[in-house]
């Protein structure tokens, strides 16, 4: 049986890399896509934790996280999408208006 | 009974209304038949509650009439109602009266104003606060009025406002009285604090049954009050601003500054005379005032050479002259010369308007002369009221100035001084008097041809309004001719209802003095008139050339007298200067300097750390992202070493 330390350390790795694709990128579609690379790096330390305590409610958590990602991914397009067909345009570095 | 008495002061406040909100469009007659009109109406419900008043035995003679419950509010209760006694027939009366003669004569001597609309709508205006003064049945309404004429009093004297110094003699009356008029609240304020009630009837009741004469209360409340009363009555030391309220009209100088807003005081105080009964100091403060007043005033008023000033001095002094009578507790004698000064002094007024009215706007005695025979009815009308003023037996002045005379030496709050200021002052009086007629009608012509060209007598209704005023004048006195001349005097039993709980109050009854006394007292008075007038007459008509040389040889005194002692000039530099001088200070420094220093300092701080922080905002989505990242290191490090 795979220890629980290793899923935890392989959640860890995954998150980094959604934040730095999230730090890095211009592209708000590869943001959106880090976003989601964080979120399940997030249900993967759920299920793990879940296992290893015999306990489903961590289930139930990634379930409802699935459903929410579900959402968010709707109406994120959907604002990238409006964004694109204003601006021509879905470079987050050319959306900095709201500034001093 | 009596309900259609909220009608009196209510007409002249609906001219009021209607001709300050339509009278512009409308033309000239029916403007001025709406502004007299009202007031005829006043007149008329006047006389009709007087005829209802003596249809009363005299212990009944006070009526009032509640309109409505104005602030109740607790303890405070303050109605709108209306107190019907002899009193305030009388001063509702000549109010009326008076100001309907002067209502008519506005027809003629304002007709050539372009803003002849506006001139009768704060003419209304103050004849309804006037009546709501005089006619108040408590303190506060009485209050109202008063500050209500006190408006109508700076609306008028600056009606030529585009005359700097007519808008700047406004000011001066307005803040004068301004000054008195809060010596007059806080005592309003003491007496509530004092009898829980601004009711006369409560106030004077409980007055009468639970304080002793002497207490100190009451003299602080009638001295407050009676600051007031210097203000609005133009009493040293706020008299100052009378003379300069000659700037207005004149028929505004003979309604309100001569005939019934500067009463006010006087009223003010004969209706109080149970309170100013029960402090017998204030009662030697107020003849004091008054003595000095008459006297100081009369002064003044023997070297101006403007016409309507030399009668602005002479009102001064004969308030004083009723304040004197109300000091030695002679209210109905005061009240009496308050009734035939008025109409004396309107007389004079609107005789004065009449002459500069025929002289194209020349107010300068020196400019005139002669026009005995080219005005002649103004001329008689100004005879009789100079007779009547001067107090020549049988008109109305002798009467009530004898009285007054006669309660300074007999009262006993009177003395012999206050009869020998008294006397010396109808001597004055005299004087000045006869010297503004001889100056104006008797001598040579002192104006230029172009002047005696458009010589004209006024208009028939200012005519008509002259004469009304010179019978009563002669007239007027008869009603209180004294026991002592065959007369009933029954003005002053008329009265007597009004000031019986006073009369109870200072019960040791009246010195007694035989009519021998009184006889010999009138006539010096009458013979230091006449002397007066002969005196006037030789300096004036017959040497003309001993005034100018008396005056060279006075020169010091004459110079002092016609800068009416430099009164003006003292409150300058002691009162006014100062008080710029600190306004000044208080503006540019404590305002400018430190309080709007200690705001935009503060507001200078905020803008400036905030244009240090507010580059934080970049609007890139990543340097958000980091923060973010950073903060949620921060907080899972700070948990981590809690650990």
């Amino acid at each position: 049986m795979v220890p629980l330390e290793y899923y935890l350390t392989l959640s860890a790795v995954i998150f980094a890399i959604g934040v730095l694709g999230v730090l890095t990128s211009r592209n708000l579609i590869v943001i959106f896509m880090s976003i989601e690379i964080m979120l399940n790096a997030g249900n993967l330390a759920l299920i793990a934790f879940s296992r290893a305590l015999g306990d489903v409610s961590g289930h139930a958590f990634v379930f409802i996280v699935f459903a929410v990602a579900a959402a968010e991914a709707a109406v994120g397009l959907a604002i990238i999408l409006a964004v694109f067909r204003n601006r021509e345009s879905v470079n987050a570095d050319d959306f900095n208006i709201m500034r001093w | 009974m009596s309900n259609y008495i909220w009608l009196i002061p209510a007409a002249p406040l609906a001219g009021f209304l209607i001709n300050g909100l339509f009278g512009k469009r409308f033309p000239k007659p029916v403007v001025s038949s709406i502004a007299c009109g009202s007031v005829f109406f006043s007149l008329v419900a006047a006389v009709l509650a007087l005829i209802e008043l003596l249809g009363l035995d005299p212990e009944y003679r006070s009526i009032e009439t509640l309109l409505f419950s104005w602030i109740p509010s607790g303890a405070f209760q303050v109605d709108i109602a209306f107190l019907l006694d002899p009193l305030s027939a009388v001063m509702m009366l000549v109010v009326s009266g008076v100001g309907f003669l002067i209502h008519v004569y506005s027809i003629g001597y304002m007709a050539h104003d372009k803003e002849f609309s506006r001139f009768f709508t704060y003419l209304n205006l103050f004849t309804g606060s006037m009546l709501i003064l005089v006619l108040a049945n408590n303190f506060l309404l009485l209050y109202v009025g008063w500050e209500a004429v006190g408006l109508c009093s700076y609306l008028l004297i600056g009606f030529w406002y585009k005359k700097q110094s007519a808008s700047d003699a406004g000011k001066k009356a307005f803040i004068v009285n301004r000054i008195g008029d809060f010596g007059f609240a806080i005592g309003i304020f003491m007496i509530f604090w004092t009898f829980g009630s601004l009711n006369f009837s409560q106030v004077f009741e409980s007055a009468a049954s639970s304080f002793q004469i002497g207490s100190s209360v009451i003299t602080a409340i009638t001295l407050l009050l009676f600051v007031g009363a210097t203000g609005k009555s133009a009493q040293i030391p706020l008299y100052v601003w009378l003379p300069d309220a000659m700037e207005g009209p004149t028929p505004v100088s003979a309604l309100i500054h001569a005939a019934t807003m500067v009463t006010a005081g006087v009223y003010m105080v004969a209706r109080c005379n149970v309170l100013y009964t029960l402090a017998p100091t204030s009662l030697l403060v107020v003849a004091l005032i008054g003595a000095a007043t008459a006297l100081f005033a009369a002064t003044m008023g023997l070297a101006q050479n403007d016409i309507k000033r030399v009668l602005a001095y002479s009102t001064i002094s004969q308030l004083g002259y009723m304040f004197l009578a109300c000091g030695v507790a002679a209210f109905t004698a005061g009240i009496f010369h308050l009734m035939t000064h008025a109409f004396f002094k309107a007389l004079l007024f609107l005789g004065a308007g009449s002459v500069i009215h025929a002289m194209s706007n020349e107010q300068d005695m020196r400019n005139m002369g002669g026009l005995r025979s080219k005005i002649k009815t103004t001329y008689l009308t100004m005879l009789v009221g100079t007779l009547a003023i001067a107090g020549i037996p049988g008109l109305s002045g002798f009467f009530s100035k004898d009285e007054i005379l006669w309660k300074a030496f007999s009262s006993e709050h009177g003395g012999v001084v206050f009869w020998l200021i008294g006397v010396v002052t109808a001597g004055l009086t005299a004087f000045y008097m006869f010297r503004l007629l001889f100056l104006t009608f008797f001598g040579k012509p002192r104006y230029d041809k172009h002047k005696s060209e458009h010589l004209h007598e006024s208009p028939r209704n200012m005519l008509f309004a002259l004469a009304s005023l010179a019978v009563l004048s002669a007239i007027g006195g008869w009603i209180g001719i004294p026991a002592s001349m065959g007369g009933g005097n029954h003005f002053e039993r008329f009265m007597e209802p009004v000031f019986a709980s006073s009369a109870a109050l200072a019960s040791h009854g009246e010195n007694h003095h035989s009519h021998v006394t009184e006889y010999l007292l009138m006539t010096i008075s009458v013979l230091f008139v006449l002397l007066m007038i002969y005196f006037a007459y030789v300096a004036y008509i017959r040497r003309p050339q001993l005034a100018t040389s008396l005056r060279e040889r006075f020169a010091g005194i004459h110079k002092v007298v016609y800068n009416k002692y430099y009164v003006d000039e003292i409150y300058a530099a002691v009162i006014v200067r100062p008080l710029i001088v600190i306004s000044m200070f208080l503006w540019k420094v404590i305002d400018v300097a430190i309080i709007d220093g200690i705001a935009n300092g503060l507001a200078y701080m905020v803008q400036s750390f905030s244009g240090s922080t507010r580059v934080m905002q970049t609007g890139y989505l990543r340097n958000y992202a980091l923060m973010f990242l950073g903060g949620a290191i921060v907080v899972l490090a700070f948990f981590m070493s809690m650990r």
